[in-house]
């Protein structure tokens, strides 16, 4: 294998298309026939619902039919109406808590689906709406975790009660330990409710073929393989009357392409009226039917040495679950409580972790799930530490990261699902000697806590590992076209970050020819690969790179077989050079063997670390709460970068998601449930203007020995150390006030708050 | 209603009702469906065009509202096959991911370097603070702009 | 998000616009430059039967400058107030506000006359227009008619204007050459609705505050002038102890509630940190 394109900051492929407006997004489909489908969603948060009058709808010149879960009456559900099921961490326990794709007899978030209106425009379905009558009898809403842990109010009257599942993190005796522990201390800690808004809202468009029995879903994303499994059981269909075509995709980050609700009723509608049916989410839905994520109170208590020496961590974490399981639901759950240590070396571990379920959105993952949460209780914890115990901040963290010798270090197991995980390589003090070092710390800490100018400096800084590459396994298939050029199938799926691209330079490589070469990368829809896993966990270059390796190995070995009986040599002395295939002195050209396609797979169930480290200089305002950024520094060991110029990508663009989690963004309800942040003047994303200081150092000193191309996930990295980061900075700048950030996000009112509360202590 | 204007250096005549958004005329009776709805309220400014040369919301704007006018979209910017100087600095900075925002950034970074091809990096955040973009960060999309911006200077008499 | 169904009408005449609304009983709209409305329609929280388009009515598009003040059309973008290098001395205030409008796009089509139609009690023209004693020249179906700032607006989202009315003019009292001002404003991000900002003037009368005007936005279900800090800031010497019992009065002056950007006492304390600083900048 060459090394010519591995490594290089190739510009990406996909750019010509998106840079013109050329692009395919599931929104740019049109079939002829097409209808469009409109949801009617809950106004209420809690209540049963006793009865939905669409005749009033029917009337309207344009609208064809209102689908409803009367309508519903598939004999593998109890009720007729199909669930969706969960797909990571499947527990029996769940059961009850999933979701129905369309109420019935309740509903239980403002914002679940409770008619689907099919009509001749958008515009008319939307007319269409405000004439459905709908009769809900309401019950006392459970807005807060807190709420729901009383009990007094139940979503699930069949479980009579709102915690879902309890998780529990162990490692050593940590009870034990506490007992003998000269130094403790104990915070109540809580992290907004944020959500992986993509720019593109979600979309799907079904094709229903009756007389050849096939449908066709576009607008797949992140999991196809996964979706059409849930998909077929559901509607009634082999698997392989289903095909799912990922168009182009306007960002995943976790949330977008697990199945919804909506995943079924377009389809099904379709099906329903024999006509295509398309559905595109509108923004106001977006923030109200993409799974949440985030949002959790943590009461945790440390204990160390007077040294510094972190000997155990116990204590509770509290998820708002929202009003369903969702798919990946419990992930952010059962990552906060077993991955909050991050890279430090704590001996005994006892954190549990309770799933509330609330009448809110329901959660799913999102960039950094349960990490983002963790690393910010962690961070926070340690800057107490190291103040109580009079230790600097720096020092204390070096005490305690995992040692290079280390590795693989056994993280906390999360049962019931005995989840083990370990970390497998790296220097986590390099990561953070080099960023002390690019941040020039030794002077710009002096700063810390000054007022100047009218505003007081912070410097904070983060250590955090992201776990990536979830096996287990992937798929790629390598294919000669007709014209000699070589396109390449992936069982992954494109969110956005540059796949074309990575996987062609990862098989030029491998097959050792020019990129240009590589014609086509094709991801994300069913009918390409045998089987796809999809792009979650940071997992696209590990697993889908190291297969398309595999896939290339098959790929040569055909070839050289084929070409060897051609030409009359030996195997082993055929080779490819650019577009010929030689051997003995004789070529002939590659595309003389059109169609010789050869699939891959890589297998694994070990996690891969990326690590490093966050740095942080802010200015903090005060009277006015206000934070800015002066700079930012990243550092991340990815263990090999494919590309430098998309991972850099992906940190600076994951820390912005980060810092908009830490200062801007929060999903907020009233009391009684009703959802507040409708609309992009509510929930606040970054703007180009919000932190313009950022700078990122992305090195390759230990490559990961899961995977034969030493890679690490790289996509979460620049988000879950960000919050700790900045709450440190705050602390940090407003110490003349005994000020301790506890909760996220701090917003200027927060921040002014803190300060108020400080000063009347 | 009929309605009249130029998109992209072309006459075009349209049949829509009242509240037909223009960004919703432009992709869906045009199909130019490179201009992108991203919020329907104004605020992410994926639906970017130039009116009459200047960015607008298409969105914030109906397509009656648009007869007379002259109207680009992100397929107008760029004629041939090959890209844009700016276009090109996206590409190069990889101030781009997923490409659902980057329509609207292209248009209305192209019209404040079109105005202003002198503007400072401050400037350029200030105006691209008016568009979402999810993926990037922003920073390789300001430092894209920002060295776009020899190619607007020249083009200046 | 698509907007409720309406007729839309492009008169060419201010009489055909106000016929047009009269002849709509309150059913109809005026369209400016619909950087507010149109979101509404969109959240359907306004379903006109009839949208009356007022951009061929080049008459509301003028900026004056005129012996007794600015008049500013209806129909005068945000982008024509910034470009218009005469304002810088004719009414720097104005300008200084405009600046914190919104976003480049917006600005393109954002028109004055809208904004005081929409009346956000956090929107920065119709704040001018009370700190500044504004004069709001409307015509409607019984005539025109001039309504003074103070009066017009009533409430959030809520004016003097008929349903027949459409503004015209934006009319700005004389700004003297020797007079000093500050505009101060914090949003939670550039361009976003202010979580509170303050404008505030006075004539410097060889070191004495004369005609001192405080105007707040963004703590209140209205813009609001503050009549108990301009009387701390009349005949008066604006030094460090004025301002801060300026700051103090401003402050005392509000009762903002808790919304979901930020909490009442705090937009409460935020408002005096506004008036001591845009204070400050008019001293310096």
């Amino acid at each position: 294998m060459k090394n010519t394109f591995i490594g290089a900051s190739i510009e990406r492929r996909e750019d010509l298309r998106f840079l013109r407006g050329r692009g395919t997004y599931v929104d740019d489909l049109q079939v002829p026939g097409l209808l469009y489908a409109v949801i009617l969603r809950s106004s209420v948060a809690h209540g049963r619902l006793r009865s939905v009058d669409a005749s009033g709808a029917l009337k309207i010149d344009g609208v064809h039919a209102v689908i409803t879960a009367k309508d519903m009456t598939s004999k593998d559900y109890p009720s007729g109406v199909p669930i969706v099921p969960m797909r990571l961490q499947p527990l029996p326990e769940f059961q009850p808590y999933e979701q129905p794709v369309i109420a019935y007899e309740k509903v239980r978030y403002v914002g679940e689906p409770i008619a689907v209106v099919l009509a001749s425009s958008v515009a008319v379905g939307e007319d269409a709406l405000e004439q459905i009558q709908v009769k809900i009898e309401e019950m006392p809403a459970v807005a807060t975790s807190q709420a729901a842990s009383k009990n007094q109010s139940v979503l699930f009257e069949v479980t009579g009660t709102n915690r879902s599942l309890t998780f529990e993190a162990r490692k050593g005796d940590a009870d034990a330990a506490f007992k003998e522990a000269p130094y403790t201390r104990r915070e109540r800690m809580r992290t907004g409710r944020h959500y992986g808004l993509t720019m593109e809202p979600r979309g799907v468009m079904a094709e229903w073929d009756v007389t050849n029995n096939k449908l066709t879903v576009s607008g797949a994303a992140k999991v196809p393989f996964a979706n059409r499994r849930i998909l077929a059981k559901q509607i009634g269909l082999p698997e392989s009357a289903i095909e799912m075509i990922e168009n182009d995709v306007g960002g995943g980050y976790g949330a977008r392409g697990e199945f919804y609700p909506e995943d079924f009723l377009i389809p099904f509608a379709a099906m329903h009226v024999n006509r295509p049916v398309k559905w595109i989410e509108d923004r106001r839905e977006n923030l109200m039917a993409m799974n949440h994520a985030r949002e959790t109170e943590a009461d945790l208590e440390i204990a160390c040495q007077r040294d510094g020496t972190i000997i155990a961590l116990r204590g509770e974490v509290h998820t708002d679950m929202g009003a369903y399981m969702r798919t990946n639901g419990a992930v952010g759950a059962r990552n906060a409580p077993q991955f909050v240590t991050g890279p430090y070396r704590v001996p005994h571990h006892k954190v549990d972790s309770h799933l509330w379920m609330t009448n809110k959105t329901p959660v799913g993952t999102y960039r950094g799930p349960g990490r983002f949460e963790g690393c910010f209780y962690m961070e926070r914890l340690l800057d107490m530490v190291a103040a109580d115990l009079n230790i600097d901040r720096i020092e204390l963290r070096r005490r305690n990261l995992i040692g290079k010798a280390e590795h693989p270090y056994k993280l906390a197991t999360a049962q019931p699902t005995n989840a083990h995980d370990q970390t497998d390589s790296g220097d986590y003090q390099a990561t953070l000697d080099r960023c002390l070092k690019e941040f020039n710390y030794a002077d710009v800490s002096k700063l810390g806590g000054k007022l100047i100018d009218g505003k007081y400096h912070g410097i904070g800084v983060s250590c955090f590992i992201e776990g990536g590459g979830a096996g287990p396994k992937e798929s790629s298939r390598l294919e000669v076209n007709d014209d000699g050029t070589i396109t390449v199938y992936m069982g992954t799926a494109s969110v956005g970050q540059g796949v074309e691209t990575i996987y062609a330079q990862i098989a030029a490589d491998a097959l050792e020819v020019p990129i240009e070469r590589i014609r086509h990368v094709y991801h994300g829809s069913t009918g390409i690969v045998s089987d796809g896993y999809g792009a979650y966990h940071s997992r696209s270059v590990v697993m889908g790179g190291s297969a398309v390796l595999d896939a290339a190995e098959k790929f040569m070995a055909l070839l050289r077989q084929a070409a060897g009986k051609r030409l009359g040599c030996a195997e082993a002395k055929v080779t490819l050079d650019v577009d010929r295939v030689g051997g003995d002195g004789i070529t002939l050209p590659l595309k003389e063997f059109a169609g010789l396609t050869a699939e891959g797979a890589f297998l694994n169930h070990k996690h891969t670390y990326s690590y490093g480290t966050h740095a942080a200089h802010i200015t903090v305002d005060a009277r006015l709460g206000h934070i800015e950024i002066v700079d930012y520094v990243v550092v991340q060991d990815v263990g090999r970068a494919i590309n430098p110029l998309t991972v850099r990508g992906q940190v600076i663009g994951s820390l912005v998601q980060g810092l908009g989690g830490a200062v801007l963004e929060d999903l907020k309800y009233d009391a009684q449930g009703q959802f507040l942040t409708g609309s992009l003047a509510d929930y606040l994303l970054p703007t180009a203007s919000d932190f313009p200081n950022l700078r990122c150092f992305v090195t390759e000193d230990h490559p990961s020995p899961t995977n034969p191309l030493g890679a690490k996930g790289a996509g979460e990295g620049g988000i879950v150390a960000a919050g700790g980061c900045m709450a440190n900075a705050v602390a940090n700048a407003l110490q003349s006030f005994g000020v301790q950030p506890r909760d996220l996000p701090l917003s200027p009112s927060a921040v002014w708050q803190l300060v108020q509360d400080a000063r009347n202590r | 209603m009929t309605i009249k204007f130029e998109v992209n250096g072309k006459q075009v005549e349209v049949e829509v009702e009242p509240r037909l958004t223009l960004a919703d005329c432009l992709r869906h009776h045009l199909r130019l469906t490179g201009t992108h709805v991203g919020c329907e309220h104004g605020v992410c400014g994926a639906c970017t065009v130039l009116v009459d040369s200047r960015a607008v919301r298409s969105c914030l704007m109906l397509a009656v509202q648009a007869d007379g006018a002259k109207v680009v979209t992100v397929e107008g910017l760029s004629r041939d096959e090959g890209l844009t100087p700016l276009q090109t600095s996206f590409r190069k900075h990889h101030a781009l991911q997923c490409g659902f925002c980057t329509p609207g950034m292209i248009t209305t970074a192209h019209a404040l370097l079109s105005e202003e091809p002198d503007c400072d990096a401050d400037r350029v955040r200030e105006v691209l603070s008016g568009n979402l973009c999810r993926c990037t960060g922003y920073i390789s999309i300001v430092e894209a702009v920002l060295d776009a911006r020899a190619a607007y200077k020249k083009a200046v008499p | 998000m698509k907007l409720p169904p309406f007729e839309y009408a492009c008169p060419t005449s201010i009489s055909e616009a106000v016929a047009l609304l009269a002849a709509h009983d309150g059913e109809a709209k005026p369209l400016a430059g619909g950087q507010s409305l149109v979101p509404m329609l969109a959240f359907r929280v306004a379903s006109p039967s009839l949208l009356v388009d007022l951009r061929k009515l080049e008459v509301l598009r003028q900026i004056r400058i005129t012996q007794d003040g600015v008049v500013l059309g209806a129909m005068v973008r945000w982008r024509d107030i910034l470009e218009d290098a005469r304002l810088l001395t004719a009414h720097p205030l104005l300008v200084a506000a405009v600046e914190h409008v919104a976003h480049y796009q917006i600005r393109n089509r954002g028109t004055v006359g809208g904004s005081m139609a929409h009346a956000d009690p956090a929107a920065e023209m119709p704040g001018i227009a009370v700190t500044c004693d504004a004069q709001i020249a409307v015509i409607g179906k019984s005539g025109s008619r001039v309504i003074a700032a103070d009066d017009f607006f009533q409430g959030p989202l809520m004016t003097a204007l008929t349903s027949d009315e459409i503004i015209t003019e934006i009319r700005l009292p004389l700004w003297p050459g020797k007079r000093r001002f500050g505009f101060q404003e914090f949003a939670r991000r550039r361009g976003d609705f202010a979580l509170a900002a303050a404008a505030v003037f006075y004539d410097d009368d060889n070191g004495t505050a004369r005609n001192a005007r405080v105007g707040v936005i963004g703590v209140g279900d209205r813009p609001l002038r503050l009549p108990s800090v301009e009387a701390v800031l009349n005949g008066q010497k604006i030094s460090e102890a004025v301002i801060a019992k300026a700051e103090a009065a401003a402050s005392a002056a509000v009762d903002p509630r808790d919304d979901i950007h930020a909490s009442g006492a705090y937009r409460k304390a935020l408002v005096g940190v506004m008036v001591e600083r845009a204070l400050k900048a008019a001293v310096a």
